[in-house]
């Protein structure tokens, strides 16, 4: 067992960045994610790595876009209203191929919102954010050492598939502390970037990293086989995490701060004689759908526990097939839901309510 | 024997600019002073999004596509990345001074260690001829159709003046090649530009008055004689900031 440290989940993230060899942050102050910045500037400078200040978060992702160009691993973080800022470089970093990782430390919205925790950003970082047919991976912490592991993985897997992936973690997975175990993180070595724009030596043609393909035909061609590689990511790099599943009759969906919550309904509602259990989604692009359409075949009913309107709730339908009824359980703006109020909803659909 | 050739950094492709553009001209330029100071191979260039997007197609050292306005941030990551590549961006009126103000404006203050070449040409070319951020008090364009009212939509932004406000930029020069003579000097001030990054010293730009002679609706010599006629008396050329300059003459 190695040595544990106690650190904020913000912080988990900077330092694991720097374990899997990320060596330059761009970054734009925003509550509640700022932690990461502040860790950045402080070692960074240290290390021989760049952490710069941005002067907009359009810039920020703009500069990541520069350094994974020349093909190095790079990170930029920020909170929902900035997240929006950086749409249009997702968008550019997709059409080019290129890899990187976004951490976005949701807090409420729409509009400046407010600071406290949300997951009301599901839909954006699932479904695009910016224009056109694109994917980001993106991963789901619910503890501290998850906000260490998962931002490996994500340059990992950015890397290996030359995408974008996105930490969609919130102000709570953020903001507070839990042992970490560093040490225990094991980091892939990075593959071959022949095609980054690192300068030609005279010595072959020359890369153009690129997203303008005038020709239809040629941008169809490019799409299709972007989606042949998010097919793969489809069937390979789908994660999450059964509770308690096996026999359950109420089948609880919930992912980062919502699955804790959960988890404490749950063993409350088995003391009260209701099998209820929850499947948490790890990765929430690519959507673990297996796990979904099997509890379809046992469960009774279905509940979606969020911090938003219910945006989650729609892949949960999709992956079970609507072969059962789903519910939606949520606070939102900034509110989470209590262990209580889950129970409820368990209690409730246990006795075939909605 | 001199033989006319193409600089080795350009690429075989054939431009797509219209009669009479300016910016072949000034692509050459750049090709030029790459060859001559020998970076190719160590060069990255970012394009811009207007007319001279396809650049990427047409310099034969490693290049990047830039978001409208953001090449100056991504030639930051660049440089960051690797600092013993030259990195330069080349962008239009549109690009670097209207969408993109803020990314070079920030990357002049942070004296980045980048060459920015700056095609002034006084409307947007590739949407169609709207009105730009540097099109002229009373210019007719697509979007200002009974001419720039500038009590409606502002004057015209002198960038080299507001950047030289700035205590970060090492070098700022306006030039044009609307002549031979200007030509010259151009390419003798994009070769600076060039030499500053290599040694070191920060933020240069250099901003090329060109023309437009299809969306000015001109004849490519009536274009020509128009940068003299109203754009230079706009836009006067000159070295509006030269950091190592000053310093000698301070010594």
């Amino acid at each position: 067992m190695s040595e544990k440290v106690l650190m904020k989940g913000n912080e988990a993230i900077a330092e694991a960045a720097i374990r899997a060899g990320c060596r330059h942050y761009f970054g734009y102050p925003i509550t509640p994610q700022t932690e990461i910045a502040a860790y950045m500037a402080k070692k960074m400078p240290k290390i021989g790595g760049t952490f710069l200040q941005a002067e907009s978060e359009i810039a920020a992702i703009n500069m990541v876009y520069g350094v994974s160009s020349a093909g190095l691993r790079v990170m930029t973080s920020s909170s929902s209203p900035g997240v929006s800022l950086k749409g249009e470089g997702l968008s550019y970093l997709a059409g080019a191929d290129l890899p990187a990782l976004i951490v976005n430390v949701q807090r409420g919205g729409p509009g400046l919102g407010g600071i406290q925790p949300s997951q009301s950003d599901y839909f954006q970082a699932t479904r695009g954010g910016g224009h056109g047919d694109y994917h980001m991976i993106v991963l789901a912490p619910a503890s501290v050492q998850e906000m260490a592991e998962l931002t490996v993985k994500g340059f990992e897997l950015a890397d290996q598939y030359r995408l974008t992936s996105m930490i969609l973690a919130d102000g709570t997975m953020g903001q507070m502390m839990e042992p970490v175990a560093l040490d225990d993180l094991t980091v892939a070595p990075m593959p071959e970037k022949p095609w980054a724009t690192t300068g030609t030596g005279m010595k072959r043609p020359h890369n153009i990293v690129n997203s303008l393909f005038l020709q239809p035909e040629e941008l169809e061609k490019f799409n299709f086989e972007r989606y042949e590689r998010y097919a793969k990511i489809e069937a390979n790099e789908a994660r999450f995490e059964e509770y308690r599943m096996d026999d359950a009759e109420i089948c609880v969906a919930a992912f980062g701060i919502a699955a804790r919550v959960s988890k404490n309904a749950i063993d409350e509602a088995r003391k009260q004689g209701v099998k209820a259990g929850l499947i948490r989604p790890i990765t929430l692009w690519p959507f673990p759908k297996a796990p979904f359409r099997r509890a379809a075949e046992h469960v009774k009913a279905m509940i979606s526990v969020e911090l938003s309107m219910g945006q989650m709730i729609e892949d949960v339908r999709l992956a079970s097939e609507c072969r059962v009824p789903v519910s939606l359980c949520n606070r939102a703006g900034g509110m989470i839901p209590s262990p209580d109020q889950v129970l409820e909803a368990i209690l409730g659909a246990a006795k075939g309510g909605n | 024997m001199v033989v006319f050739q193409k600089p080795h950094a350009l690429t075989d492709a054939p431009f797509h600019y219209c009669p009479g553009c300016t910016h072949g001209i000034i692509h050459r330029l750049v090709a030029e002073v790459i060859d001559e100071l020998g970076i190719e191979g160590k060069t990255i260039g970012i394009a811009p999004v207007g007319c001279s997007v396809m650049a990427y197609n047409y310099f034969n050292c490693d290049m990047i596509e830039a978001a409208h306005g953001r090449a100056p941030a991504v030639a930051t990551g660049v440089k960051r990345a690797n600092p013993e590549n030259i990195v330069f961006t080349y962008q239009g009126d549109g690009d670097l001074a209207s969408i993109g103000m803020a990314e070079t404006v920030h990357s002049a203050a942070r004296n980045e260690n980048i060459t920015v070449i700056f095609i002034n040409n006084a409307i947007y070319g590739m949407t169609g001829g709207q009105m730009a951020p540097t099109s002229l008090p009373g210019q007719v364009t697509q979007t200002s159709p009974y001419g720039r009212d500038v009590k409606a939509c502002g004057y015209p932004i002198r960038v080299c003046e507001m950047l030289s406000e700035l205590e970060g930029p090492e070098y700022l020069e306006r030039v044009t090649v609307n002549s031979v003579p200007n030509i010259r000097k151009a390419k003798k001030a994009i070769r600076k530009a060039f030499q500053n990054q290599i040694e070191g010293k920060g933020f240069s730009l250099i901003e090329v008055i060109s023309s437009c002679p299809t969306n000015w609706g001109m004849t490519p010599q009536a274009a020509l004689k128009w940068i003299d006629d109203k754009m230079i008396p706009y836009y006067p050329l000159g070295v509006y900031k030269d950091r190592s300059a000053q310093k000698e003459e301070a010594k």
